[in-house]
């Protein structure tokens, strides 16, 4: 049910493509890292899979739909978004952010039923925000918000979940933890697609990578084939080190300061 | 865990207990407007058919005033949620605006009279500001899309045009329809027609009740259009329907009251520091509050300085501004 299949996707903004012929597929309960340098399509993506943008050409669905022939509560219901920082301009509570995640199952003249109340409950365990609920969002600290985002999404029980830079804003101790929680979800068969910044942090969690660079699939696999030095440096234009973690066995990306490639690319093309 | 269902419970009570205080202050200050005025009239003094007209007069003047405060305040909290900005007012969409042209042309051309029961002028101040809403809505419009920055800057420049509009007709009046003009301007709550009751009534009940069956949505759309979307809102056709409600509402009541401030500006922001901004609360809270605040107003613009009335608009103002200012003070320190 959250298996996700994208397929020759061209995307972009008033018909200028971002993204060009993007393929790929995950799997239910995978966990999916998308990398890759700034500007490289990775939000445009995003923003695709969860139907912001119409795309120019190709397919995109989950399981056997079509995502963009799927009524807007449906879609709701099989994808949930979690996007980077956004803005709730009211002072609402934690506990009322993650119940408007059940919006797709509330009908019009309702109010929350039994199902809504243990939906919420499960999200809140699972994101471990209980000591926050009755708190006003704007009041908490960015881990904070970030676990009653994601319990937000939860709520809305779906099958995929995507997250645009879900740990950008954190301390390590948040990151491992906002990552814990997704690696936790994505055994529970849920899928997962994370946009992630961190290459070693994306190594360590994600079962698959998705490297994108100018707007489309350089490389795709385990962390291990697609954190290559040569992949990465071509890339990125940054000279790496990648070595083994020996406690986790995934790979971990070293860099070297002083070393960035475009240095030497400068001063030849200097005439 | 018992906790969310504990909050969720305490949320229940607190809101039964919001509306009961609610209502009796309503009613409350009905009762003490009813009584208060130039001409005393006394509890349980014997009518006689002079004192009944006016207990009648006071009676139309008092519903006028729940029905046109409480309706701004709901107009007011649909379109700050709408705009995630509570600087919001029913007015910034130029409805308001379009409603003075109608009713300054109708008084200028003096089309007076009756039309289907009801008075000519407010239904030229109401088709004013309908057309003012499908003009401004559609001019924001871009390709099947209404972005909120669009419609607000959209908004603001057809009421600063239509304004001047109504200064260019005002400088070339006559003396008898200029003050007709100015006061119409000022806002008066007085209605002497019982077919522009109904029609206010049934404007500002069905808008409200709209309101209150998408408040999930106005929710939503706090966290970003985008976001509502995310959790499977229909944003282009709920923006049209809020929109819609929010200028049908406000048009309604400044055809039959004029213009009057502060009130869909402060009891909103008022209610959200009371209530909390769930919009469920929020909404049908505001509608009650701002009911009674411009009733308080109006009673007190007659009855501070009989047998003369101060327009109200400047009672909401003296009530509404210094209380914005150190709202926006408290505010800032936080």
């Amino acid at each position: 049910m959250g298996a996700l299949y994208v397929k020759n996707v061209v995307s972009g903004y008033a018909g200028k493509a971002v993204i060009r012929d993007v393929s790929f597929t995950a799997a239910e309960g995978e966990f999916i890292g998308i990398i890759g340098p700034n500007g490289a399509g990775k939000s445009t993506l995003m923003r695709t899979i969860s139907r912001v943008l119409r795309p120019d050409s190709g397919s995109i669905s989950i399981g056997s739909k079509d995502i963009f022939s799927m009524p807007q509560k449906d879609f709701a219901r099989s994808v949930a978004f979690v996007s980077s920082d956004p803005a709730v301009v009211f002072p609402f509570t934690a506990l009322e952010v993650v119940m408007m995640g059940r919006f797709p199952y509330i009908r019009m003249f309702g109010s929350e039923s039994r199902e809504d109340i243990e939906a919420v409950e499960r999200a809140v365990a699972a994101t471990d925000c209980g000591a926050v609920v009755s708190r006003p969002i704007d009041r908490l600290s960015a881990g904070e918000r970030q676990r009653v985002l994601i319990a937000k999404a939860l709520a809305q029980e779906p099958g995929l979940m995507l997250l645009d830079e879900p740990t950008s804003h954190l301390d390590i101790s948040h990151q491992v933890q906002v990552l814990d929680i997704l690696k936790g979800l994505s055994a529970g068969k849920i899928t997962v697609i994370a946009v992630l910044h961190d290459l070693n942090l994306a190594a360590e969690y994600c079962d698959r990578l998705v490297l994108i660079s100018g707007g489309a699939v350089r490389s795709t696999g385990t962390p291990a084939e697609v954190l290559d030095y040569r992949i990465i440096e071509e890339v990125y234009n940054t000279v790496v080190v990648v070595r083994e973690n020996p406690v986790s066995g995934k790979p971990y990306v070293l860099l070297a300061p002083g070393s960035k490639k475009g240095g030497d690319r400068k001063v030849s093309s200097n005439k | 865990m018992k906790d969310i269902r504990n909050i969720l419970e305490d949320r229940k009570k607190r809101s039964v207990k919001t509306a009961v205080i609610l209502v009796s202050l309503l009613l409350a200050a009905a009762f003490i407007s009813l009584y208060s005025g130039a001409a005393k009239i006394g509890l349980f003094e014997p009518l006689n058919v002079m004192s009944r007209q006016i207990l009648y007069m006071r009676l139309f003047r008092i519903m006028l005033a729940v029905l046109v405060g409480g309706g701004l305040s709901v107009a007011g909290v649909i379109l700050q949620g709408l705009l995630r900005n509570p600087l919001c007012e029913p007015y910034v969409l130029g409805i308001s605006s379009g409603a003075s042209v109608g009713a300054v042309l109708s008084i200028v051309l003096g089309a007076g009279g009756m039309f289907a029961g009801l008075g000519v002028l407010p239904l030229w101040a109401f088709a004013g500001a309908a057309v003012t809403f499908f003009a401004v809505y559609r001019t924001a419009e871009v390709s099947g899309r209404v972005p909120m920055q669009n419609l607000l800057l959209t908004g603001v420049i057809a009421g600063a045009l239509l304004s001047s509009i109504v200064i260019f007709i005002v400088s070339f009046s006559q003396q008898d329809a200029l003050h007709s003009i100015i006061w119409w301007l000022l806002g008066n709550l007085q209605i002497f027609d019982g077919g522009l009751l109904v029609f206010v009534a049934v404007m500002v009940v069905a808008g409200t009740a709209a309101a209150y069956i998408f408040s999930n949505e106005l929710n939503a759309f706090a966290l970003g259009e985008e976001e509502a979307a995310h959790i499977g809102v229909d944003t282009e056709r709920m923006k049209m329907v809020l929109f819609l409600t929010a200028s049908m509402i406000t048009g309604a009541a400044v055809s039959a009251a004029g213009m009057i401030g502060f009130v869909g500006l402060i009891v909103p922001h008022f209610m959200r520091m009371v209530v909390g901004p769930d919009h469920k609360i929020l909404i049908p809270s505001s509608f009650l509050a701002g009911g009674i605040f411009l009733l308080v107003c109006d009673t007190a613009a007659r009855a501070l300085m009989p047998p003369a009335e101060i327009p109200v608009g400047v009672i909401t103002a003296v009530f509404g501004a210094p209380f914005f200012i150190r709202m926006l003070r408290k505010k800032s320190r936080l």
